[in-house]
């Protein structure tokens, strides 16, 4: 429950963008690593992250927790492609190495290995920038930045407030799960299938119902202070855009464009290592 | 009042929806399969889209499951958080009719609920997600055919317990108290 990456303040280049930036930056980004498969192109957003990653200052123990969640998630990935399609590699790249055979008669192929190596270069290529983004951008900051990427300014706001109020649902949760403990319902032991239900249901009433009181407290607040009276709205937290922010989307863009384009040009988004070893 | 059909408290039911459904992120109930848990926040989801309406349902998925991720898990993986919205949609789709703050969520309103949210997990699970997953990632069919039946069955068991007890219990609390109010 508590490993959650959340915003520090520095004073860093990436700090000093506007959140407009790295938002776009970190659209472009996840959108160019999904598509690609090319191994190089993986590689150098991977070096091209870290390194960001080390400008923005960003301290091991803000994104350390985080990261062994997510490697645990990969891991699991990557066995289950694995178990589902031991072949995946052999079809795509159009070659067979066997490396080894595993008891029951599966081929370990070079091609496989290197198509899950791929898959999890994808991940790795994705965690600096959602880790760069969160960790740098002030969260009102990140609601004039969706405004200003053409988000309708009720959704940016709507945005704005969860994330004002993930800390306080989130004490909430703790606060009513402590007391059902206390009451008596055990939350960890081993119980039958609808018993768990029941726990977690006495957790979410309790936890729902007061949100529910919180809507209307909320929406009655905004409403006596006009919101929504204008077609648009200005926001305090909004950063201008200085000439460093162009260099930076345009940077994005030219290199998103490049690593497309270089991806694509044998006409299909896998790099192929294997058509050159061929005897 | 104003009359909008996309007032203030949806702005703000979007928005604390969308805190609640972050930090249920990792409240998850085991089943005994490995890896497949059940997912109370797809409850509370269908919870808010039943009272709120389509867009709001929609959207607590959309940037719930991608803030959720993000924070918890360092990563957004897209070809899962955009299924979800067709999930808040459908459901969301009746939310007039399931009249549920007016304490008229009766059997007929259950049924229709969970009619529509079977159809929205569906659509979400078995054909948006791994066919978004195959285009977008590059993963292998077999593989997430199999993960997307299996988030299936498991949001459909959720949200058809946990989500229709909820409106339920809802719908008798908030319809006794706005008794008084002017019938429409």
């Amino acid at each position: 429950m508590n490993r959650m990456i959340s915003y520090e303040a520095k004073d860093t280049p990436v700090h000093r963008l506007s959140g407009f930036t790295k938002l776009v930056f970190f659209l472009l980004w996840c959108l160019t690593s999904a598509l690609t498969y090319d191994t190089r192109v993986l590689l150098v957003m991977l070096v091209l992250g870290i390194v960001i990653y080390a400008v923005s200052r960003t301290e091991w123990k803000q994104v350390s927790g985080v990261l062994k969640a997510v490697m645990l998630f990969m891991v699991l990935n990557l066995a289950f492609i694995f178990i589902f399609s031991p072949y995946e590699g052999v079809k795509i790249y159009g070659s067979r190495t066997v490396l080894a055979t595993l008891p029951g008669g599966v081929a370990v192929t070079a091609e496989q290995l290197f198509y899950e190596f791929n898959v999890m270069l994808k991940y790795f290529t994705v965690i600096p920038a959602v880790f760069i983004f969160l960790v740098t951008t002030d969260p009102s900051e990140f609601a004039a930045s969706l405004d200003g990427v053409g988000v309708p300014y009720p959704f940016a706001y709507s945005v704005a407030i969860a994330l004002r109020y993930i800390p306080d649902v989130q004490d909430d949760y703790r606060r009513i799960r402590d007391a059902q403990q206390a009451r008596g319902i055990d939350m960890s032991a081993k119980a039958p299938f609808l018993e768990r239900i029941r726990r977690v249901t006495s957790i979410i009433f309790p936890l729902l119902f007061s949100a529910m009181e919180h809507i209307e407290v909320v929406s009655n607040a905004m409403e006596l202070r006009g919101f929504g009276k204008h077609k648009k709205r200005t926001w305090y937290a909004r950063k201008p855009l200085k000439r460093a922010d162009i260099a930076v989307i345009l940077g994005t863009v030219i290199f998103a464009a490049a690593a497309l384009v270089i991806t694509w040009a044998d006409g299909e988004r896998f790099w192929n290592p294997f058509l050159t070893r061929l005897p | 009042m104003n009359n909008k059909k996309f007032g203030i408290r949806e702005v703000v039911a979007m928005g604390i929806g969308t805190a609640l459904f972050v930090v249920l992120t990792n409240v998850q109930i085991p089943i005994g399969i490995p890896n497949t848990y059940l997912q109370p926040r797809m409850a509370v989801m269908g919870f808010l889209a039943a009272i709120f309406g389509p867009v709001v349902g929609a959207v607590i998925g959309l940037v719930g499951h991608a803030l959720g991720d993000a924070l918890f898990y360092g990563s957004v993986w897209w070809s899962w958080v955009i299924p979800e919205l067709f999930v808040g949609l459908a459901i969301g789709l009746f939310a007039k009719k399931y009249k549920v703050r007016e304490g008229g969520f009766d059997v007929k309103a259950g049924v229709l609920f969970n009619v529509m949210q079977v159809i929205g997990n569906a659509v979400a699970w078995i054909i948006a997600a791994p066919v978004l997953d195959i285009v977008l990632m590059g993963e292998p069919a077999d593989k997430v055919f199999v993960q997307g039946i299996y988030a299936f069955l498991g949001d459909i068991i959720i949200v058809g317990i946990l989500g229709t007890i909820l409106l339920i219990a809802y719908s008798k609390v908030s319809g006794s108290a706005g008794s008084l109010k002017k019938e429409d």
